[in-house]
C-alpha cells in the first residue's frame, strides 16, 4: 500500500485479523474508504461487523494486519486517532446516574474540547435535547439516550464516523435527521462514515457504497449506484444464505 | 488536558455518581459497622482479649468491606458499556487506572474515617493516632492498587464477586500481615521509629504494586 493511497483516504485495511483466543473473529479483511464517503456494512449476527469497528475505533488491537486512519496506524497512533473519529453504537456509553448535561461534559474534557460549556449546548441542539440536558440519563427514553450518544460523539467534531447499529431505539424520522446531523462535518464537507446495521433498507438508503460481511470476511461489495435494494437482498440471500 | 486533568475528571465522575446513589459507601460502611459490632459481643467483655486481637479485628473488617468497595468500582463501567466509551477517549489506558485508584481510595477512606471512631468507642482503645491514622492510609493505598487492577480482570467474569475475593486476597496477604502488625505496635503507643520493620513493608508494597498494576492495566482493559 502506497503512502500516497494512504493519504487520499480516510481509512485503509489491509489483511486485518483479529482473533479471540482460538476463535480467528476478523479473516484478512481488506478495504479502503475514500474521505467523505459513506459505507453501510450489512452481516448476520457473528459476521465481524462490531469486531472491524472496535478495531478502527482503536478499542480492540489487530491481531494482524495494517490498519490507516487518516494515514495513522492505530497501532503505533491509536491516541491521536481517536481525535479523528466519534463511535456510536448500540450501547449509549453513557452514565445513567449522571445528567446528560454531566455526561457530555465529562467526555468534553476527556477529548480536550475547548469552550466546553457552549461546545455541549452546540451539539444538545443538534440532536434536539437541550430541553432535557439536565435530567438525568436514567430518566430519559431509549431513543432520548441514542440522541445524547450521538451528541457524545460529535463533541469533538470527528471527520469519520463509525456506527454500529447506532440506529437502535430511534424512529425512522429521527434517524433521518440525526443522519444529516452525523452526515455533514463542521466544514459542510460530508464525513466519513461506517455504519452497521441489519436493516438493509435503511442502510442502503444512507450509503454510497455497501459490503456484506459473513465469518470474518468480505463476501460483496458494491456501489450503491450498480445496485438496487432488490439486489442487495438477492446478494444479501446469496452471501448470508439468510433468507429475508 | 493533562494526564492528571483527565485523572481527577474520572474520579469526579465516579464521586458524583457516588455522590447520588450513595451504593458503595453506604453498603461498605453498614457491612464495616456491622463486622465490628459482631467483633464488639464476641471480644467486648473480655479487655485482655481485645488488646491481644484488635488490630486483626480492624484489618479483617478493613480487608472484607475492601473487597466490597472494589467489585463496584468497574460494575459502573459495564452499564451500557461505558468503558469502552473511556476506551475511545484519547488518552493512554493508565490515565483509567489512576482515575479508578483514587475514586476508590476516596470511598474507602470516607468508610474508615467513620469506622475508625465507633471501633476506638466500642473497644475503648487509642486508635485515632497519628501512627495508626497514617497507616491506615497506606495499607489502603495498596489495597486499592491491587483491588482496582482485579475489579478491571473480574468485571467481565460471570462470577465476579467470587473472582475479585479469589484474586485480591492471596495477593494482599502480605500487606494485611503487615498491616497487623504495625497496628498493634501503634495501638500499643510505639512511635513511628518503633513500627520498623512493618511500615515499610507496607510502603513497598504500596509502590510495588502501584508500579505493576499501572503498568498491565492497558493489558487487562483492552482484551
Amino acid at each position: 500500500m502506497g503512502q500516497e493511497a494512504s493519504q487520499s483516504s480516510a481509512i485503509e485495511v489491509r489483511g486485518l485479523t483479529k482473533s479471540f483466543g482460538d476463535r480467528l473473529a476478523l479473516k484478512g479483511v481488506s478495504l479502503t474508504i475514500a474521505r467523505g464517503e459513506s459505507v453501510v456494512i450489512f452481516g448476520p449476527n457473528g459476521a465481524g461487523k462490531t469486531t472491524l469497528v472496535k478495531v478502527l475505533a482503536t478499542i480492540l488491537k489487530p491481531t494482524s494486519g495494517r490498519v490507516l486512519i487518516n494515514a495513522l496506524e492505530v497501532k503505533s497512533s491509536a491516541e491521536a486517532i481517536r481525535r479523528h473519529i466519534g463511535v456510536v453504537t448500540h450501547q449509549t456509553f453513557l452514565y445513567g446516574n449522571l445528567t446528560a448535561y454531566e455526561n457530555l461534559d465529562f467526555y468534553a474534557r476527556m477529548f480536550d474540547v475547548p469552550r466546553r460549556r457552549e461546545r455541549v449546548q452546540e451539539v444538545a441542539a443538534l440532536v434536539g435535547m437541550t430541553s432535557r440536558l439536565h435530567d438525568r440519563v436514567s430518566t430519559l427514553s431509549r431513543g432520548m439516550q441514542q440522541r445524547i450518544s450521538i451528541a457524545r460523539a460529535l463533541l469533538h467534531k470527528p471527520g469519520i464516523m463509525l456506527l454500529d447499529e447506532a440506529e437502535t431505539g430511534l424512529d425512522p424520522q429521527a434517524t433521518g435527521l440525526l443522519w444529516s446531523a452525523m452526515r455533514t462535518g463542521e466544514n459542510g464537507e460530508p464525513r466519513t462514515i461506517i455504519l452497521t446495521t441489519h436493516n438493509l433498507e435503511r442502510g442502503f438508503a444512507l450509503c454510497d457504497r455497501l459490503l456484506i460481511m459473513g465469518q470474518g470476511k468480505i463476501l460483496y461489495e458494491a456501489s450503491r449506484q450498480v445496485l438496487d435494494l432488490t439486489g442487495l437482498i438477492e446478494a444479501y440471500q446469496h452471501c448470508t444464505g439468510v433468507r429475508i | 488536558m493533562s494526564f492528571w486533568s483527565k485523572v481527577i475528571a474520572i474520579t469526579r465522575k465516579d464521586a458524583l455518581s457516588e455522590l447520588r446513589t450513595k451504593e458503595i459507601i453506604s453498603a461498605v460502611l453498614v457491612f464495616a459497622l456491622l463486622v465490628i459490632l459482631i467483633f464488639n459481643f464476641a471480644f467486648g467483655a473480655r479487655p485482655e482479649a481485645v488488646d491481644l486481637v484488635a488490630s486483626g479485628m480492624l484489618w479483617v473488617t478493613f480487608a472484607f468491606a475492601g473487597v466490597l468497595s472494589l467489585n463496584r468500582a468497574f460494575i459502573v463501567e459495564k452499564e451500557d458499556n461505558c468503558l469502552d466509551g473511556l476506551l475511545i477517549c484519547p488518552m493512554s489506558r493508565e490515565v483509567i487506572y489512576v482515575g479508578k485508584v483514587l475514586a476508590s481510595l476516596l470511598f474507602m477512606l470516607i468508610v474508615e474515617a467513620i469506622a475508625l471512631p465507633v471501633f476506638a468507642l466500642l473497644f475503648n482503645l487509642p486508635v485515632l493516632t497519628a501512627q495508626l491514622i497514617g497507616i491506615t492510609v497506606l495499607v489502603t493505598i495498596g489495597f486499592v492498587a491491587v483491588g482496582t487492577l482485579f475489579s478491571a480482570l473480574a468485571v467481565n467474569t460471570k462470577a465476579r464477586e467470587m473472582v475479585l475475593p479469589i484474586l485480591f486476597l492471596p495477593i494482599v496477604i502480605p500487606l494485611i500481615v503487615a498491616a497487623v502488625k504495625a497496628s498493634e505496635l501503634a495501638l500499643a503507643g510505639k512511635s513511628w521509629g518503633e513500627l520498623y520493620p512493618w511500615l515499610p513493608i507496607i510502603i513497598s508494597f504500596d509502590v510495588i504494586f502501584l508500579v505493576v498494576a499501572y503498568l498491565i492495566f492497558a493489558f487487562i482493559v483492552e482484551e
